[in-house]
């Protein structure tokens, strides 16, 4: 009950009104005027183009590289390849990293002749302008020696082996009962199959970085969820210390999780700008974002349910099989909300990867329960059809009192009252239960629900914030807005705790000089960075409070600091108030500057005491084509 | 993208003999394939002649009643005019169903009939294709071929044609004009503009190297409610998996004539000849439409991945054929 | 090795597939005949890239610049002259963020060239707003947050500015039942189908509809 006990010990929270009042997004008139300024728009003197040129095969090593025309061709001032790429470390083993190491651990590029993926870097022109480096990268001549490699996920399942974790740190199996012997009895039984695709991230802006030297400091202008990786992953790659790095992303085109670690156009700007001694700058094309930037893998998925015939669960399986790179493992924690969301006695779960000649995976738009969500709650519905039973009703009967797998309490679910307002607000009830029996005209009709469950995550998070003699605040963190509003929600934070105006407060984000966050990503961004910033503020008024007391100059001299609030820019305690502008002019003509924290969540106690997650219900009506079978969905309830 | 001279064409003879006057030479006008491509080194030509300011952008009615469109014409333009939408309205939906907006406002109506396709494998440089590099095979035969053709196509190369304009000229009856380096000029009716595949599927049309087309002329609107119906994966900005173009004239419960032509099947805008013969004096039944369909599908062949778009075609065309009578 | 013409070659697959894995090949699959490089170095001094000089017209302002004749509008504006308010996201004309407005109509600017648009009336992003005031489109989109990560806004923006001249000149759709009407009434659908040149990966669409909806009504 993290979130609710914070409330508890700060009734005041919303008394200003300024949190869940929707306000316009501060960064708003930058970004419809074109004034947000993204990664490869930054603008540095003497600045040079890169383009990456990747491997024609998928499998093999380059025999032989000749890059003489493109070193030749107009504008151009380098070409890397693994012949005179700076040494780097080489790729770290395979397995599933640690959570922390697999954000930092050094990934190089054009490190080795040896291409493990198709479209892998294999050459970097760095010329005058795009046109010239685009153009010499086509004049680059290379003979592949070609292997043959392993492209398709069902076809080696044989080969599947299980990791030694999931994503996250998860177990990679969990058993509760005896499910086999269960399901072979139980009266109602649904097994299922599903397979779903690769899927690629793409956000609309491109990976790109702008990489600037100034003698042993390196400064990356680039698109980042997460400064502190971003540094920690080119320090390693780059053999420096940390503290050179500076990582600069105040404005982030979109990421779903590709942007979490540093791809190959940030470590190859580094890189070049260094050799050339000036700013260099490089965008992943779009082409070039699907094998380069991250990707959720193809994947296999077998949900077993038995049930009685009341439909009640008697046992659910959840087996996962996975694409993964041969090189790096990711195992997405797939069948991992399986274990906490309805009751059975008897339960399975297991993630088993098959290793491919592909890129190494990453973490994609809500890792584990989008894949596997999408499989088991289709299950659900097969079970809910073969019962006859409303699928609402089905989830409603096997709602758990209590964590199923862990054995703990719930802090919080609403599950099943989630999906009773939103079957109101969808109009579940014209739902026809019979398969192709809602027409309008030459189309079939039908309506689908699903539930949502996401897991609390909170990163460990500092904030720092100062206020001046104008009452104005300033508020800095590493964190990052990708588009969640994070700008807007940690200026909501900050003047409501301070009691100040929102035009009072600035909130300066994306420069790895600040204080270090976790980030965004997982939806803990807002959770992580937004407790941090309420913590600093705390401090901050209380540093004030205490100065206040205590000062000649202070109209709030020896007042109660128990009573004291902040509210409407003034400070009050008693009878007594005084404008804040004015306070500290009286008693910090310099202001006052106050940092706080908050611990990452799975090191505290509510961690293991309760089992945490949100919960959602997703409501949806698709039309069908009975011509053509064109699919097309028609309203979404979330 | 390698490097190009640029020229901007004075006039239509110019821009002919500027681009036969080199064999690298190629004309750009709206430039949103051409460029496309260029960026891929898909195409790489040396010299650009700039025809998209020439004076051939408007449309003008003909003596016979139908109107001459000129190669300059934009799509936005072609679609929005008031005489097409009301006279041949099969043509305004099907260039709005093709593309977005912007391309529309930058594709002229010559470009668009000389679009290249956009099988996966000619985009790719690294995979083999005969329109891209002849002789050295078709990826797609044994590739990823959903949106390939089940018409017309070889064993060397089973792209489709993209363009939905073209569909619906070809059931009109477009004639395309055309001048020459020197100067001369011919007509060339658009069903043997496109040229199938067979052994050489890099010569997509009839044009020589500098020809320029000048015009697309329409005859006077056939009788008949003109429908234009694709099916594809998006609702919006997608290409067709398969489309059909249809004009049914109806005398009474029978069909006196009808005109049909399909895109997304073929490397070429598909006239179905048999499919119309078969509803000539027919009556208009679902039994007509199920065996013109039939017939104008007898002959295709899937190739795996686009096995589906021969039912699909076929269930298409009953489906437009029945809408084109229910108000026709 | 054979000499081959760069452009009628076998590529990869069909050397491959002969049983010769180790033919010359261009990066882009292309065999030639060619020694390798025996080092690869920084160029000294590389010769600078052919250019010509345009005149360019962007948000009223006259521009005279030298560039590469390959370079795109959208490479002119956001590399060459400072106006980084266009996007790239595809540089293909797939995603829309680089929509801008010539003689008021809408395009990809990365898919026409920059030496096109000689004497041409280019608006860009930057140059809706008059002064701090913002265009009713640009205030719509922040009224309706009709957006998240910003990067398809000015595209988005630019994109309904020429939209919404379209549908006052009367253009129908694709979603228009009857495409002969003299005049348009812009429906969620219709600004639905309209849009659909430019995507929005962070999927604002309902906010978007929601901004240019209010936006049409204002005009």
């Amino acid at each position: 009950m993290t979130e609710t006990k914070t409330s508890e010990n700060h009734p005041s929270e919303t008394r200003n009104g300024l949190i869940g009042r929707p306000i316009d997004r501060i960064d708003g008139p930058l970004k419809v005027t074109g004034d947000a300024t993204y990664a490869y728009e930054n603008a540095l003197e003497g600045t040079a183009y890169g383009y990456i040129l990747g491997a024609a095969v998928a499998k093999g090593r380059i025999a032989e590289i000749d890059t003489a025309e493109a070193e030749r061709a107009p504008a151009v001032l380098l070409v890397m390849t693994h012949r005179n790429a700076p040494a780097q470390p080489d790729f770290g083993p395979a397995v599933t990293p640690t959570v922390p190491e697999v954000f930092t651990r050094a990934r190089p590029a054009l490190n080795s002749e040896r291409v493990r993926y198709y479209d892998e870097p294999v050459a970097l022109v760095v010329a005058e302008t795009f046109e010239a480096a685009r153009a010499a990268a086509g004049l680059i001549r290379i003979r592949y020696d070609e292997e043959p490699g392993l492209y398709d996920l069902p076809a080696h399942v044989a080969d599947a082996y299980a990791p030694k974790r999931t994503n996250a740190g998860f177990e990679t199996d969990s058993v509760v009962g005896d499910f086999e012997s269960v399901f072979a009895a139980a009266p109602v039984k649904i097994d299922a199959t599903y397979r779903t695709p690769f899927e690629h991230h793409n956000p609309m802006e491109p990976h790109a970085t702008l990489a600037a030297w100034s003698g042993n400091e390196l400064t990356i202008r680039t698109s980042a969820q997460t400064l502190a990786n971003f540094r920690a992953g080119v320090a390693s790659t780059l053999r420096i210390s940390p503290e050179r790095v500076r990582i600069v992303s105040p404005f982030i085109g979109g990421g779903f999780g590709s942007k979490l670690i540093a791809h190959a156009d940030t470590i190859l700007a580094a890189l070049a700008a260094q050799i050339l001694q000036r700013p260099v700058k490089i965008a992943l094309t779009r082409q070039q974002m699907f094998a380069n930037a991250g990707h959720r893998a193809e994947m296999i998925q077998q949900v077993r349910l038995g049930a009685d015939t009341g439909g009640r669960l008697t046992g659910i399986a959840h087996d996962v099989w996975s694409a993964t790179s041969s090189f790096e493992e990711y195992c997405e924690q797939t069948a991992v909300f399986a274990r906490s969301l309805y009751a059975a006695p008897n339960r399975v779960t297991r993630h088993r990867l098959v290793p491919l000649d592909i890129n190494r995976g990453e973490w994609m738009r809500s890792p584990g329960e989008a894949p596997g969500m999408l499989a088991f709650e289709c299950a659900m519905d097969e079970l809910a059809e073969r019962l006859g039973l409303d699928p609402i009703e089905l989830r409603i009967r096997n709602e758990p009192a209590q964590d199923p797998e862990r054995g703990v309490p719930f802090s919080t679910r609403n599950l099943v009252a989630c999906m009773e307002e939103g079957a109101r607000r969808f109009g579940w009830e014209r739902r026809n239960p019979t398969p192709a029996r809602t027409r309008e005209g030459r189309k079939l009709i039908g309506y689908g629900m699903a539930a949502a469950i996401r897991p609390n995550y909170i990163g460990a998070a500092t904030a720092r914030v100062a206020i001046d003699r104008g009452g104005r605040v300033t508020a800095r963190l590493d964190m990052t807005d990708i588009g969640t509003g994070t700008y807007t929600i940690l200026t909501q934070i900050a003047a409501e705790s301070l009691g100040v105006p929102i035009s009072s407060v600035k909130v300066e984000l994306g420069d790895s000089r600040f204080p270090r966050t976790a980030g965004s990503g997982g939806s803990w961004g807002a959770a992580s960075a937004g407790s941090a910033l309420h913590n600093a503020c705390n401090a901050l008024k209380e540093r004030i409070l205490e100065t206040a007391r205590s000062s000649e100059a202070s109209p709030l001299r020896g007042v109660n600091a128990t009573e004291a609030s902040f509210a409407d820019s003034e400070v009050r305690a008693g009878q007594r108030s005084a404008s804040l502008a004015d306070l500290i002019r009286r008693i910090a003509p310099d202001g006052f500057e106050a940092e706080g924290s908050v611990a990452a969540g799975a090191t505290t106690e509510s961690y293991k005491t309760y089992s945490q997650h949100s919960y959602g219900a997703h409501f949806v009506e698709v039309a069908v084509d009975c011509d053509t079978g064109e699919i097309r969905m028609r309203r979404m309830l979330l | 993208m390698q490097s190009f001279t640029y020229e901007r064409a004075a006039s239509a003879e110019q821009a002919a003999a500027a681009v036969a006057a080199r064999p690298d030479a190629k004309f750009i006008s709206g430039g949103t394939n051409l460029l496309d491509l260029m960026k891929l080194e898909i195409e790489r030509p040396a010299h650009l002649v700039d025809i998209s300011r020439l004076p051939l952008d408007r449309i003008e009615e003909t003596v016979e009643g139908g109107l001459r469109v000129g190669a300059q014409v934009r799509n936005s333009d072609l679609a929005a005019d008031p005489r097409v939408r009301s006279r041949y309205p099969m043509l305004t939906q099907a260039l709005l169903a093709g593309a977005s907006g912007q391309i529309r406002n930058k594709a002229s109506t010559s470009r668009n009939l000389l679009q290249r396709t956009r099988c996966p494998y000619f985009y790719d440089r690294n995979m083999p294709c005969n329109k891209r590099q002849p002789g050295s095979g078709c990826a797609a035969l044994h590739g990823f071929n959903r949106m390939h053709a089940v018409l017309g196509a070889s064993e060397t190369c089973i792209a489709v044609h993209p363009s939905d304009m073209a569909v619906a000229m070809s059931g009109l009856d477009a004639r395309i004009e055309t001048i020459s380096p020197g100067g001369e000029t011919r007509t060339i009716p658009i069903g043997d503009f496109h040229r199938l595949p067979e052994a050489m599927p890099h010569v997509e049309t009839v044009l020589g190297h500098g020809e320029m087309i000048t015009a697309v002329s329409l005859p006077p609107p056939p009788p008949g409610r003109q429908v234009y119906r694709k099916v594809r994966d998006r609702a919006s900005y997608a290409f067709a998996l398969v489309s059909v173009a249809a004009i049914v004239e109806k005398s009474g419960d029978r069909i006196r004539s009808a005109r049909i032509a399909m895109g997304g099947v073929a490397a070429k805008p598909w006239r179905a000849t048999e499919a119309e013969r078969a509803l000539a004096g027919a009556a208009a039944s679902d039994g007509a439409f199920t065996d013109a369909a039939e017939a104008a599908l007898a002959g295709a062949v899937g190739h795996g991945g686009n096995d589906f778009k021969i039912p699909l075609a076929k269930r298409t065309m009953r489906h437009t054929l029945a809408a084109a009578v229910e108000s026709a | 090795m054979a000499k081959t013409d760069n452009r009628s070659g076998p590529t990869r697959r069909t050397v491959l597939e002969g049983g010769v894995a180790t033919g010359v090949l261009l990066a882009t699959g292309i065999r030639v005949d060619a020694e390798p490089a025996d080092t690869v170095t920084a160029a000294a001094s590389p010769t600078p890239v052919p250019t010509m000089p345009m005149s360019l017209r962007i948000n009223a302002k006259d521009l005279a610049v030298e560039l590469d004749p390959r370079t795109t509008l959208l490479d002119a504006l956001r590399n060459h002259l400072g106006l980084t308010g266009s996007k790239k996201g595809c540089d293909h004309g797939q995603c829309g963020a680089c929509t801008v407005l010539v003689d008021g109509r809408r395009i990809n600017s990365c898919l026409t060239l920059a030496a096109m648009h000689e004497g041409d009336e280019i608006t860009t992003v930057e140059g809706l707003a008059e002064g701090d005031r913002l265009h009713p489109v640009q205030a719509a989109f922040v009224a309706r947050d009709g957006f998240q990560c910003g990067y398809c806004t000015p595209g988005q923006i630019c994109s309904a500015v020429g939209m919404l001249g379209e549908a006052r000149a009367g253009w129908p759709s694709h979603a228009s039942a009857n495409v002969a009407a003299a005049s348009v009434a812009l429906t969620d659908a219709e600004i639905r189908e309209r849009m659909s040149g430019n995507i929005c990966r962070c999927a604002a669409y309902p906010n978007i509809v929601a901004a240019i909806r209010d936006a049409a009504e204002e005009a």
